[in-house]
């Protein structure tokens, strides 16, 4: 089986995230980066379907140069080739531009099977590999957590609210957004990190995809969330701030 | 034409509550624009409520009807609402964010060279559409531009439910063409895991822990908090993820949704779909490293600190206490 995985560079999740000063956007600078915890997912799955099945893994990233990090990350984890379509204006493009970008590097590469995360955990959009399907006119399922490969294509497990699950049968080829938790994650080896140096990691123009960069979305501002409660923070010593809950809890909330 | 188009998503329970939470959207919007409300779902009088509760400021809906949208799949949704949404050409179009909209809204919109813009919180003059970024850390307003009809979808609990009351509305049968080829996904019927053993939801006292316990070793400091307080013990989804603890111990959009008298929060950050689950408790308690993590927008109580520090000398607390 041939697998395109995407996989977007986001924010580590411990970094302490600012306004920046045109409250446009976060303030990149001194920022740490990781890889998209739902895509890391995405790429853990691949990788199992390819040791069941064989076939080839291929990485698919787009974003700034500091995005290579993450895609060699992919790589000393076990994907065979990368693809980083280079842009430097990710933020001006809305869900369909990143999409339409990533349709246009997979295309000719002809996978049966494309797999993303469900969301982002910065923008949390949850939008990208839907909107991948359908420009790439292919089936799609999202909030996978178990695919088999059968017969006909696919038979995946599909999350639904409230503890509900739900088998869909679909043909291939076909794109799938995974749920995180459906597999154990797996670690890149000393041998992996070693062999990644020399796998195949392309470079692309965003460019030269002839895709461009207008959003029917625009992010006018970002603030800090409002609060919903005032919170009375206690503070001192571990000791003292837990005495104090616990006499908060007893005599104001009354629920000790 | 034009108007906002406000969805019903037919479901096995709750659909009235969350119609009426959408059509709330829809009526701030509509005092935003001047435009007029038309509602739409798939399905019968037994599975959609808008064709019960007709009335100002609803006077018309259109009821998709298909022997191939009996069952919910992608494929078929996208096609009947894109005929739909051809035929109205309406400005706006409204849903609530459920997993079966994330499922097939994003790309319904992309058939019109469009965005979905998720989970909003808000809706303010402009109209900007207010929705939360990095896990609940920060919000953003979203402008939409340029023609074509904005997609909105909108987060259970950001809209107050709105019950139009009198009048009579007209109600349309639209029958999409369908082909049963067009159809490439074929659903099971929803299954549960397994019987569940623990039933947070009626649990008066609830001990959640999150990512910031750090690893399976640590989890006795929390145990001898929850048994101190006589509390169950609940997860949020990473540690579930990680099998730390039981899936059936999870709390939030994808596990249980909980309303103890108490809820406190250990090194929980409060991402959207943590809070969701458990906002509606009584008294919630947070405890974390992070002064600016979301859990505090919504904790009565919180103690900004190391864990494995605070804890314990929480439980000590509680058991002095007694």
């Amino acid at each position: 089986m041939k697998i395109v995985v995407a996989i977007k560079q986001v924010p580590d999740r411990d970094a302490p995230v600012r306004i920046a000063a045109d409250a446009k956007w976060i303030e990149e600078r001194e920022l740490q980066w990781a890889m998209n915890e739902p895509d890391a997912y995405a790429l853990e799955e691949a990788l199992q379907l390819k040791e069941k099945h064989g076939g080839e893994v291929i990485v698919v990233s787009a974003g700034p140069e500091r995005v290579g990090s993450t895609i060699r990350e992919a790589l000393a984890k076990g994907a065979d080739r990368a693809i980083h379509i280079v842009c430097d204006d990710l933020g001006a493009r809305d869900a369909l531009g990143v999409a339409r970008l990533l349709a246009q590097a997979i295309k000719p590469e002809s996978p049966d099977l494309v797999l993303t995360g469900l969301q982002s955990e910065d923008l949390g959009l949850g939008q990208t590999g839907v909107i991948l399907a359908e420009l790439l006119g292919l089936p799609h399922a999202t909030l996978i957590l178990h695919v088999e490969k059968t017969d006909a294509g696919l038979k995946v497990k599909r999350e639904l609210e409230e503890g509900w699950f739900q088998s869909i049968e679909m043909p291939l080829p076909a794109v799938l957004t995974m749920q995180s938790g459906g597999n154990k994650l797996r670690y890149a080896t000393l041998m992996g990190i070693k062999r990644a140096k020399t796998k195949e990691l392309r470079a692309v123009n965003a460019a030269e995809l002839g895709v461009e960069a207008a959003p029917t979305v625009a992010l006018q501002q970002i603030s800090a969330p409002k609060k919903q409660k005032a919170t009375q923070i206690l503070s001192g010593s571990a000791k003292e701030a837990a005495a104090a809950l616990v006499e908060k809890l007893k005599t104001e909330a009354r629920v000790l | 034409m034009s108007g906002i188009l406000v969805v019903e998503e037919s479901r096995r329970d709750g659909s009235a509550r969350i119609f009426q939470k959408t059509l709330a959207a829809g009526r701030k919007l509509a005092g935003l624009t001047g435009l007029e409300l038309i509602a739409a779902g798939v399905g019968d009088q037994d599975k959609n409520i808008f064709l019960q509760i007709s009335g100002p400021p609803l006077l018309y809906g259109h009821a998709i009807r298909h022997p191939l949208l009996e069952n919910y799949t992608s494929d078929g949704y996208v096609l009947a609402f894109e005929q739909l949404i051809r035929k109205l050409e309406p400005n706006y179009v409204l849903f609530p964010h459920s997993y079966q909209v994330r499922d097939f809204v994003p790309r319904l919109a992309a058939k019109f060279g469009q965005v979905l813009i998720g989970d909003v919180t808000a809706i303010e003059d402009g109209p900007l559409f207010e929705r939360q970024l990095f896990q609940g850390r920060m919000t953003a307003t979203f402008r939409h531009e340029g023609g074509g009809p904005c997609f909105a979808s909108l987060q259970n609990g950001a809209f107050k439910a709105d019950t139009p009351s009198g009048g009579v509305m007209n109600i349309y049968e639209f029958i999409p063409e369908i082909e049963p080829a067009q159809i490439r996904t074929k659903p099971g019927e929803p299954f549960r895991e397994s019987a569940q053993t623990v039933d947070l939801g009626s649990a008066q006292r609830i001990v959640s822990v999150g990512r910031g316990i750090k690893g399976a070793e640590n989890l006795p400091l929390v145990e001898s908090l929850a048994s101190a307080l006589g509390a169950e013990l609940a997860a949020s989804r990473p540690i579930c993820d990680n099998g730390w603890l039981p899936m059936e111990r999870q709390v939030g959009s994808s596990g249980q949704t909980v309303a103890p008298k108490l809820y406190l929060a250990v090194g929980i950050s409060g991402a959207i779909q943590h809070l969701v689950g458990m906002k509606g408790s009584q008294c919630i308690v947070a405890i974390n490293k992070d002064p600016d993590a979301p859990i505090f927008e919504v904790a009565d109580y919180g103690i900004v600190g190391d864990l494995f520090e605070v804890v314990p000398a929480l439980t000590d607390a509680v058991k002095a206490g007694r």
